[in-house]
């Protein structure tokens, strides 16, 4: 078969697969940073209790390996009667993991806004929780960007490895059309152009976001 | 008559692991009064403001803020009545100078925004900033941001404002202006407690000095005493080498 007819075969379920890894990452990606956050904040500011457990999970997930993560939700969990389809099992897997990520990018962030800012709410009237909402996160999120675009980049990619459990992202309609026709080289050349160009969208995308939402008279970055 | 004073300060203490910082500290600022504390760096100067209002809480003391007592269940309340200007400004970076000094009174004091700007504009007017209110603080000078930053310590009508050294970050050529935005503060009826090497201002804006060392006060009194008449030697030794440090007068 030549490339075109490949091409022109395969374009139609990598495009459908395309779709499901999209919709997973940015799944994760979202629902990772509100987590991320959260967990962030019970680490930094929260009684010593909570912090604990937020670092234990962070340091849980950061510890494992994704694929024993994910073996775990999809195999593990129905010996104890839980059955999760392969979607779902991935996006919690996925979601999990990148809030486990974001919450260390969002607290490196935290410290290198400093502790004067913390100091200068509290001094003005405001409660711990309204000073980290009204003052912290702000500053702390923009600084998290170019973090955050890394992020995505990897969740694309890593998103890949759902196909192990069954979730028809797009490695997995690759894998499928590539056992038909046997053009195993170019059926995952084409999946790999796609990444790459989805990839390049999301990073042009992401350095817009950084330089809308910079705080004018800064010039990090700048070059 | 007995008028009772704004801000009492009874035997504060605070150590840090095993270092003392403070060590028994009391002092009183009366309405209208503007404080001085010089003294070597270290000494507790800055922590002493910072137990004030309990932004570093304190191992055993009182702190009174016109009679009531600040203790960790109102402190949010009465943190409102006490200015505080930092060493480093501490303006909120991704706000414009009008949102530094509006923030509070929207935020905490749950006041209009459009009433909250107009007390904002007039604070920033006062520092002579009003001309800037959009900028944000990486736009300013060191100079502006500390005048934005006694300008958001207004807003919310404090009590007392408590100054820590708040023109040792800046240039020389800046220190100028923020002295003089405090000097028209205190001559307009602020009270205030100010940490600062600035001897030029402790002399002419002073009612009191006070000079700390080593967590206590070794001496207060008023400028010419201090200055001219110092009942202790180290005080004596201290004001000489800061007056070699710093020139005597800064106008």
């Amino acid at each position: 078969m030549s490339f075109a007819e490949v091409f022109i075969q395969a374009i139609p379920k990598l495009l459908n697969g395309l779709l499901v890894t999209f919709y997973m990452t940015a799944f994760a990606a979202i629902f990772g940073l509100v987590f991320g956050t959260i967990l962030c904040v019970w680490r930094v500011y929260a009684n010593r209790l909570v912090s604990l457990v937020s670092t234990g999970f962070i340091e849980l997930i950061r510890g494992t390996p994704m694929l024993v993560q994910l073996f775990i939700l999809y195999y593990g969990l129905p010996v104890y009667g839980i059955r999760l389809s392969p979607l779902i099992a991935a996006l919690i897997g996925f979601t999990m993991n990148s809030a486990a990520y974001q919450a260390e990018y969002i607290r490196g962030a935290i410290h290198s806004i400093g502790s004067g800012q913390m100091r200068a709410a509290l001094a003005i009237g405001m409660g711990k929780w309204q000073a980290v909402r009204s003052i912290i996160l702000p500053q702390a999120l923009r600084l998290v960007i170019p973090a955050w675009t890394n992020e995505f980049i990897y969740l694309l990619k890593y998103t890949s490895m759902a196909y192990i459990i069954g979730a028809p992202e797009m490695m997995a309609q690759a894998k499928f059309i590539a056992s038909r026709n046997f053009e195993f080289f170019k059926v995952y050349l084409i999946t790999a152009f796609i990444y790459l160009t989805v990839v390049w969208i999301a990073s042009f995308f992401f350095s817009w976001l950084e330089r809308k939402l910079r705080i004018p008279g800064t010039v990090v970055g700048e070059r | 008559m007995n008028q009772q004073p704004v801000l009492k300060i009874v035997d504060l203490r605070k150590k840090y692991g095993t270092t003392e910082i403070l060590k028994g500290v009391s002092l009183e600022l009366k309405k209208g009064e503007t404080k001085v504390i010089i003294g070597p760096s270290g000494t507790g100067k800055s922590t002493l403001l910072l137990c004030i209002n309990r932004l570093v809480e304190p191992d055993s003391g009182k702190v009174f803020l016109e009679g009531e007592e600040i203790t960790p269940k109102n402190v949010h309340r009465m943190r409102q009545k006490i200015g505080f200007v930092f060493q480093d400004f501490n303006l909120f970076n991704h706000l414009t100078a009008l949102d530094n000094v509006r923030i509070g009174l929207i935020k905490v004091q749950k006041i209009r925004k459009a009433e909250a700007t107009e007390i904002a504009m007039e604070q920033l007017k006062k520092v002579g900033l009003a001309d800037k209110a959009h900028l944000y603080p990486s736009q300013l000078s060191g100079g502006q941001k500390q005048r934005v930053a006694i300008a958001r310590a207004l807003a919310t009508r404090p009590k007392v404002i408590l100054f820590d050294e708040p023109t040792s970050a800046l240039d020389p050529e800046l220190i100028g202006e923020v002295l003089s935005v405090m000097v028209d503060l205190a001559k307009s009826g602020m009270t205030m407690l100010v940490v600062t090497h600035e001897l030029g201002f402790a002399r002419s804006v002073a009612d009191e000095i006070v000079f700390m060392e080593n967590g206590v006060i070794v001496e207060q009194g008023t400028p010419s005493e201090i200055f001219t008449n110092p009942k202790t030697e180290r005080t004596r030794q201290f004001l000489r080498r800061l007056t070699e440090l710093y020139g005597e007068e800064r106008k």
